[in-house]
């Protein structure tokens, strides 16, 4: 198969690559509507993976002060403070302590999706974003050259170049003279899914550390099938808003190897609400670039068509 | 479509983080292939002064290209590992590898033509140049395509022409600066010509982007896209007016071109910032996109 050809459902060339190698696609399913948003995944991936203290913000955004992901940051928790049901069937009094007030807080724990079709994967020029035996997708830190080319690729703004202030005593990389590499340390970063404990049988430190089995890890089609009946419980029991995210192998990036279970709109959380990988596109995008350039060449031939002086 | 939705207002899609060299790198990847390509032509058609004088114009631009993208690089030591494969499915590695191909071509080419030695090998090392010069000068329209940004992305039709156009006006331009009037007439064709259709091609791409044409307006991609009119426009009509009698008029007219066409590049680039920046332009054409499927 092409490797632009449409994709389905499993990604690219994967797992044949791996052989005898090759394992389950794992995955995370994150249940929204169990977090307590106590942000023990945001700590617990912090602590795991060694990912450096980016600084103090009080944002007064409800009690998120991480804001987004980033190169230092791969679990990220938003508070939602809304003045809407928890439940549509009016009974909401129970869950909510009382009263008419219909206040809810919503709490999600976002990551890397992981895609099926995955944008950065397939832009990274130096072959450093691979995919991993379980199907996940990770940054190959001893190959990154910090082009930055998968920032922007990434419909949901999960992938960023760690440029920290450089601490002392590491010098600046220096060619000819000129200083190179100011910052710490100008490559790409993101989640890994835990990939050195997945290779130990262990999972990810997140959903270890997860008081409430909101973040759940384990086998994709497992977790689908889980996420399948616990939307069915839910809506049963007339909780407002709730849905999938993320989990149709037919969306616009075949489906997240992490996706989600929400309790409103996908952009309320921050998260794209039909993302697409660009490269999907990529073959007409190519055939248009090769008109582009065969135009370049007829116009400087009729650039000569008056003569050549 | 009700009022938009978001979180804190914040973006959903990260902002590049590519500086001031990438820009100009677009400038200077389209003004050193394209006049490589004008070059070749200039040779097959006999016209030696415009010939060389292009290739020496494209082979510094492509010597000065792969220090900005270079220097670009988080880590730039690590530069070679842009060949350490080759994949379709990114443009940067097909780009990578086809300003390596140029870039050593055109110099050779140029190199040759200094020492006045070699002619067959030069005309062969042009050809390369000019056979790899046309996608150089059009690829970048693609790099910017294949990414989530919505200005970028949307305009993947468009982009590759526009950015085509523009380098043919840069080379044109440039040549018109480089050789005496009475040999530079297709380069100031081409220099007129490219202005024209790059013009023309930007405001069609912009109103056919709608809502998404916005950041090309405003702020500092508006800006740059205000010089950028008012620079290739004016240059292309004093090249058209006096470029055929004055060598002055040659050079300032082609100094407006190719200051225009920077500009354009420039207001390409901060546009996709503006875009990511702002989540309505993420969010409001995938509710769109929801709706109409459903």
């Amino acid at each position: 198969m092409s490797p632009l050809a449409e994709p389905t459902g499993q990604p690219a060339a994967w797992p044949d690559t791996y052989g005898e190698e090759a394992k389950e696609r794992m995955g995370f399913f994150t249940d929204t509507s169990v977090c307590i948003g106590c942000k023990a995944c945001e700590v617990a991936c912090k602590e795991w993976n060694l990912v450096p203290d980016d600084g103090m913000v009080w944002t007064g955004e409800s009690y998120d002060n991480t804001s987004e992901l980033g190169a230092n940051t791969w679990r990220h928790v938003a508070f939602v403070e809304q003045n809407e049901p928890l439940r549509l069937d009016g009974d909401f009094a129970a869950a909510d302590g009382g009263g008419d007030d219909a206040l809810r807080w919503l709490m999600s724990s976002d990551v890397c999706k992981h895609c099926t079709h995955a944008a950065c994967l397939d832009v990274c020029p130096t072959g450093s974003l691979f995919r991993t035996e379980y199907g996940t997708v990770v940054v190959q830190q001893d190959i990154c050259n910090g082009c930055g080319y998968c920032v922007p690729a990434c419909p949901f703004g999960v992938l960023d170049r760690r440029d920290l202030p450089r601490h002392s005593g590491d010098p600046p990389v220096e060619v000819f003279g000129v200083q190179l590499g100011k910052k710490e340390d100008g490559r790409v970063w993101k989640c890994t899914l835990c990939y050195d404990r997945l290779k130990g049988g262990h999972e990810p430190a997140c959903a270890k550390a997860c008081p409430t089995d909101s973040i759940q890890f384990g086998p994709l089609d497992e977790l689908r099938e889980r996420a399948d009946k616990r939307l069915e419980k839910l809506q049963s029991e007339n909780w407002n808003g709730a849905r999938l995210y993320g989990h149709d192998p037919d969306d616009g990036v075949g489906g997240f190897g992490a996706f989600f279970l929400l309790l409103d709109e996908p952009e309320v959380y921050g998260l794209p609400p039909d993302p697409v990988v660009a490269t999907r596109n990529l073959p007409a995008m190519w055939a248009g670039a090769a008109v582009a350039a065969g135009a370049l060449v007829a116009g400087v031939v009729a650039a000569f068509a008056g003569g050549s002086r | 479509m009700s009022e938009l939705r978001s979180y804190y207002g914040r973006p959903v899609l990260k902002e590049p983080v590519w500086k001031q060299e990438i820009p100009w790198y677009l400038f200077t990847g389209g003004l050193g292939g394209a006049s490589a390509v004008l070059s070749a032509a200039a040779r097959i058609t006999g016209n030696e002064r415009l010939a060389r004088r292009s290739i020496y114009i494209g082979a510094a631009s492509d010597a000065v290209s792969p220090l900005l993208l270079i220097a670009d690089l988080g880590r730039p030591e690590r530069f070679l590992n842009m060949l350490r494969v080759f994949k379709v499915t990114s443009p940067m590695s097909v780009g990578s590898w086809i300003l390596g191909v140029s870039s050593s071509a055109s110099s050779l080419s140029a190199f040759l033509n200094a020492i006045r030695r070699f002619h067959r090998v030069s005309d062969a090392a042009r050809a390369v140049a000019a056979g790899s010069g046309a996608p150089l000068a059009v690829y970048t329209g693609t790099l910017f395509a294949d990414t989530a940004i919505p200005v970028w992305h949307e305009a993947r039709h468009e982009l590759p022409f526009l950015f085509g156009s523009s380098a043919a006006a840069s080379a044109g331009a440039a040549a018109t600066i480089a050789v005496p009037p009475a040999e530079a007439a297709p380069a100031r064709r081409l220099a007129i010509g490219g202005a024209l259709v790059e013009n023309a091609l930007m405001v069609a791409m912009v109103k056919r982007l709608g809502m998404l044409g916005e950041p090309y307006k405003q702020d500092e991609a508006g800006r740059y896209a205000k010089l950028a009119k008012a620079c290739t426009l004016g240059g292309a009509g004093l090249l058209a007016l006096a470029g055929r009698r004055s060598r002055l008029a040659s050079i300032a007219g082609g100094a407006l071109v190719l200051g225009g066409e920077a500009a354009l590049r420039w207001s390409v680039f901060k546009a996709g910032f503006q875009s990511a920046r702002d989540p309505k332009y993420t969010v409001i054409p995938q509710r769109r996109r929801l709706e109409g499927r459903s």
